[in-house]
């Protein structure tokens, strides 16, 4: 681990150079962009996970008003008693009516308005994850005790939502490719600056007898240090970035948004970030300069 | 033994002319010799090839017994070490310190910290600069300048010591000062070859030249005999 030693004599005044001023800020803007990606992949991946649970155990059955409130009892009943025979239905309940209308207030009016509607009966159904369950056999079958019965399979639409949140989630991934790169890439040119605007000292160094490594260690320690120092910064800024987020988060009222669960190994993942841009800094000066070197006799 | 040895070395920049032809000489250990010649004749481009800055364009070139073209480049480092070099301008680091500059050959070499302090100190008291050690390189006499690059071409006891023109830009007294160190450098067995201008230096202290004219070896003209050693000139002698 000696790339982690401080001790050596520093031959190169790097601290000095332009770039190296810039370097720091630059490395904490993209661990800034690295953390807030990671979050967002690993809430992505919370959410994709929880909503496949959820649409894999529920569905809600459907049934049309009858004409009668009689009429209407025993379709219900029936309906329930054919899911409840169901080897793959665990629960099967029916949603109370006044919970019903305020479901639908928002959008047609007052519960007592809705009260003279003919507003569908729905049932609630769990299912049995391990059991398959044939969707279409089962409607036909309600169909006959309640015509016009349908059943609403999450699926379908929780599909579309899996789908989307998956497709943020892998741009969350190429963003943070791309943060990598542009990382790599300013470390890279910010070394060759530096090669360049010393050249006559390392040259020197060179003609004295330090091997490539010697002087290849002076650029790749400075940048580790560089990377450290803005990779802590970028994060120190992350943390209230992500607490506002959690705040607005938790303020959004919806069924859809479920409960985020960020383990511990995503949190480690994030305050990893500093030291991987630490140590790709390092690795990056290091494989720059050392190419370089080659050029000389 | 054989310090250094040219054969048919020539050497050109990029496309340019040949700035180095047909040079073939052999230095044997613990000579000293002085390198003359017009400017631009070629002087300091024999002391690079030496010194291991520039690979010839053609020829053959051995330091130490190694054949340079054949010898891998990681093993080149090991090789610069024996070789102390007094760069034209002294070329010394300005953002270190005396002690720094000194040190700095020690440094790249691995050799403990504890002994890095032990030498250096001893050998910028030889050179007269212990009331200098933590200056900077821009606030010394161009005298101390010469004795701070002197001392850093020293500082690891190399066998080949390589001045370029180290005489150029202080007075008189100060270059026959250096001259008299290097002698005695020369004593404890190192070989010394030194560019100069200097007419004067080269008679007043008679060892043998090295003259450069056109990017050819023209002649030799040891005024007096070379201690423990000679050159033996195989180039264009006229």
């Amino acid at each position: 681990m000696s790339f982690l030693s401080f001790n050596h004599h520093k031959d190169l005044p790097l601290d000095k150079d332009p770039g190296t001023r810039f370097l720091p800020w630059l490395i904490a803007f993209m661990v800034y962009l690295a953390a807030l990606s990671v979050i967002a992949t690993s809430i992505m991946q919370s959410v994709s996970a929880r909503w496949e649970r959820g649409v894999n155990d529920t569905l809600t059955v459907q049934l049309p008003p009858a004409q009668s409130v009689g009429e209407d009892q025993e379709r219900m009943a029936q309906s329930l008693k054919i899911l409840r025979n169901h080897p793959a239905v665990v629960l099967a309940e029916p949603v109370a009516k006044s919970h019903v209308l305020s479901l639908l207030e928002p959008w047609l009016g007052d519960a007592d308005t809705l009260a003279q509607m003919p507003v569908p009966h729905l049932i609630n159904v769990s299912l049995r994850r391990e059991v398959d369950m044939d969707a279409e056999a089962l409607v036909v079958k309600l169909d006959q005790v309640a015509p016009g019965a349908t059943m609403d399979d999450h699926r379908i639409w929780m599909d579309r939502l899996i789908r989307m949140s998956k497709t943020l989630e892998y741009g969350a991934y190429l963003v943070l490719s791309l943060i990598c790169l542009a990382s790599i890439g300013t470390v890279f040119f910010v070394t060759k600056t530096g090669l360049a605007i010393h050249h006559d000292v390392i040259e020197v160094l060179h003609l004295i007898g330090a091997q490539d490594s010697y002087i290849a260690r002076q650029f790749a320690e400075h940048s580790l240090h560089m990377g450290l120092r803005g990779g802590m910064l970028g994060l120190a800024v992350a943390g209230p970035t992500f607490g506002g987020f959690a705040y607005l988060y938790r303020q959004v009222d919806s069924a859809l948004l479920p409960q985020i669960d960020i383990t511990i190994m995503q949190w480690i993942a994030v305050l990893a970030l500093p030291f991987i841009s630490a140590l790709m800094g390092y690795l990056t000066a290091r494989s720059a300069v050392l190419r370089s070197l080659k050029k000389m006799v | 033994m054989v310090i250094v040895k040219l054969e048919n070395v020539g050497l050109r920049y990029g496309v340019g002319p040949e700035i180095l032809r047909d040079v073939s000489l052999t230095l044997e250990e613990g000579a000293f010799h002085f390198l003359t010649g017009p400017s631009g004749a070629g002087k300091s481009s024999l002391l690079k090839l030496m010194y291991l800055a520039h690979r010839p364009t053609r020829g053959l070139i051995s330091l130490f017994g190694h054949d340079i073209a054949t010898t891998d480049r990681t093993k080149l480092p090991a090789l610069r070490r024996e070789v102390g070099v007094v760069f034209q301008e002294f070329r010394l680091l300005d953002h270190l310190s005396t002690f720094d500059n000194v040190a700095l050959p020690m440094r790249v070499a691995n050799v403990h910290e504890k002994d890095i302090k032990k030498h250096v100190t001893e050998l910028l008291t030889w050179v007269g600069l212990k009331d200098h050690m933590g200056a900077r390189p821009t606030t010394l006499s161009g005298g101390q300048q010469q004795r701070v690059a002197l001392a850093r071409a020293v500082i690891t006891r190399p066998r080949l010591l390589l001045a370029d023109e180290p005489t150029g830009n202080v007075d008189d007294k100060l270059a026959v000062r250096l001259l008299h160190l290097l002698e005695e450098l020369n004593k404890l067995g190192t070989t010394i070859v030194m560019a100069t201008h200097n007419e004067g230096l080269v008679r007043q202290f008679g060892h043998p030249r090295i003259c450069i004219e056109d990017g050819r070896v023209e002649q030799m003209g040891p005024l007096r005999p070379a201690r423990g050693g000679g050159i033996r000139m195989e180039g264009k002698i006229s």
